[in-house]
């Protein structure tokens, strides 16, 4: 096996098992801090393909700054060791059933897709360094890109008019 | 396919281990003496002597700190996250540590063979991951604070985590108009480009000073160190610390000090670049040149370090409003104009 294999191997156990530990632990502490572990564990991944900055920004955006809000909450909050869904049998089973078929829609999407055929390219690609990504995002995709940080924007908006007393 | 990662020859992985250990020691090495030069300092401004019973001029105090926290009692609460409690300090030093690889600490020593960067890794991402890592850096005292099961602790600690935060964002927009210039992320590259057009900071003091100011603040130091407010919080985030978990803690802070002020060096005031002098136009040895080129780095981070204590000693503590509508209202809206006004600029002279 090739040191790339290795790495992969490592980074997919390590993904999946913490994603797993996120939904199993009964702490909800334990489940951000699990969540962290996973997207480092992705980002990892994406240095594996070579997209550098998207690996970064991830770290940054997702583990450095949303994270640290989910555990705002949760340590304010003091949330309890036993989780709400235990309390209501009925709210364990709709999550399992809802979990379950969205498992399936997933699987019958990407079962004939043509993601099969095509494999990544490890190590290699150009697209995810920040030169061509940036001339990518400002010349081709300049519009949605526009439009997508003025919706940006009036979320944030939104945020403060909700957050504000009177 | 595969060849990027086997085609490291073994010399190439012993010099990153040999600069990777070199930084760790300088790191501890610098983290320690600054704790001396902060009580020496303070001494100074209050007009007393400092400490000066560890050796001629107590210059063995880090040391005599050092060994007293090693064997105090380690006192761990019964009522605390036994595993988590271990990481939070874990972390913090962790953390502090990492960011230094990104940083390039002097001249290449431009060899007969071989060609030796002072520098662990030159990536392509460079200060975005000196951005990354310090926003991982908040865990340690969350995880610490709320691990202790206090209520002050757990306080502090999200009083620092919002604090720090917040003032990640100013710190990236005054980054971006040093970007503009630059026009590269690769921490090497920004200093090249300084030596070639003279020191960012005579472009951009506006975006030194928020870069600064936010930089205090992410090293928890004065006058931002509410998570440390004694007089609210009886001691912070690590009130329930002891031994050499406290030690970490606090020495994480310092050596976060001293990469920030080398960060700071870099981005601003050219890194290891010697001011009126062409490095190009250098007749001696290499090694001298990468030697001088290091000195004039240390000689730039101790001066920010002096900077750090000295306005730990002038300014006092911020109230924690303040700090919020200082880091929303004024930094945010100050650095986005700097960075209008950058853009505008460079347009302009470009056309």
């Amino acid at each position: 096996m090739s040191i790339v294999q290795i790495l992969f191997w490592v980074l997919a156990v390590m993904a999946l098992f913490s994603a797993l530990m996120v939904i199993t632990s009964k702490n909800p502490v334990y489940s951000v801090l699990w969540l962290i572990v996973t997207f480092f564990a992705i980002s990892g991944h994406y240095i594996l393909l070579n997209a550098q900055f998207l690996a970064v920004v991830n770290i940054i955006v997702y583990a450095g700054a949303i994270m640290v809000l989910f555990l705002f909450v949760i340590m304010l909050m003091n949330a309890r060791q036993e989780g709400a869904s235990g309390s209501k049998r009925w709210v364990t089973l709709a999550g399992t059933v809802s979990g379950g078929i969205f498992l399936l829609v997933l699987v019958a999407a990407l079962k004939d897709s043509e993601l099969k055929t095509r494999s990544a390219m490890v190590m290699d690609g150009q697209v995810g360094l920040i030169k061509v990504l940036g001339n990518e995002l400002f010349t081709r995709y300049v519009i949605p890109f526009e439009i997508s940080s003025i919706l940006f924007l009036s979320a944030m908006v939104g945020a403060v008019v909700i957050g504000k007393k009177d | 396919m595969n060849q990027y990662l086997i085609a490291m020859d073994s010399w190439y992985i012993l010099e990153k281990l040999i600069l990777i250990g070199a930084l760790i020691g300088l790191s501890f090495f610098i983290a320690m003496y600054t704790t001396l030069a902060e009580r020496k300092i303070a001494g100074w401004m209050q007009d007393r002597m400092g400490p000066n019973r560890a050796g001629p001029f107590g210059i063995f105090q880090p040391l005599a700190d050092g060994g007293k926290l090693f064997f105090k009692e380690e006192i761990t609460p019964t009522s605390s996250n036994r595993f988590l409690f271990l990481l939070g300090p874990a972390l913090a030093m962790i953390v502090a540590l990492i960011t230094s690889t990104v940083i390039p600490w002097g001249a290449s020593y431009v060899g007969e063979t071989r060609t030796v960067a002072l520098q662990v890794a030159d990536v392509d991402m460079g200060i975005l991951i000196v951005f990354g890592i310090v926003s991982v850096g908040v865990y340690g005292i969350m995880i610490g604070g709320w691990a202790s099961n206090n209520k002050f602790s757990l306080l502090a600690a999200i009083r620092g985590a919002s604090q720090m935060v917040s003032y990640e964002l100013p710190m990236g927009l005054s980054l971006i108009a040093v970007l503009f210039m630059t026009g590269s992320l690769k921490m090497s590259a920004m200093v090249e480009y300084q030596m070639q057009h003279g020191w960012n900071v005579l472009y951009q003091p506006l975006g030194f000073l928020i870069f600064f100011v936010c930089a205090l603040a992410e090293c928890n130091r004065t006058p931002f160190d509410l998570p440390e407010a004694e007089n609210e919080l009886n001691f912070g985030y690590h009130q329930e610390y002891s031994s050499m978990k406290l030690g970490f803690y606090l020495f994480a802070e310092y050596i976060n000090m001293f990469v920030s002020s080398a960060v700071m060096a870099t981005l601003f005031f050219g890194g290891y670049d010697i001011p009126f002098f062409d490095e190009t136009a250098w007749q001696g040895s290499a090694l001298v040149l990468s030697a001088l080129t290091f000195a004039v780095m240390m000689a730039k981070v101790s001066f920010f370090l002096f900077l750090f204590i000295w306005i730990r000693w002038t300014i006092p503590r911020f109230r924690y409003d303040q700090l919020m509508n200082l880091g929303w209202k004024k930094l945010i809206p100050l650095a986005l104009i700097n960075m209008l006004i950058s853009a505008a600029l460079l347009l302009f002279l470009n056309k």
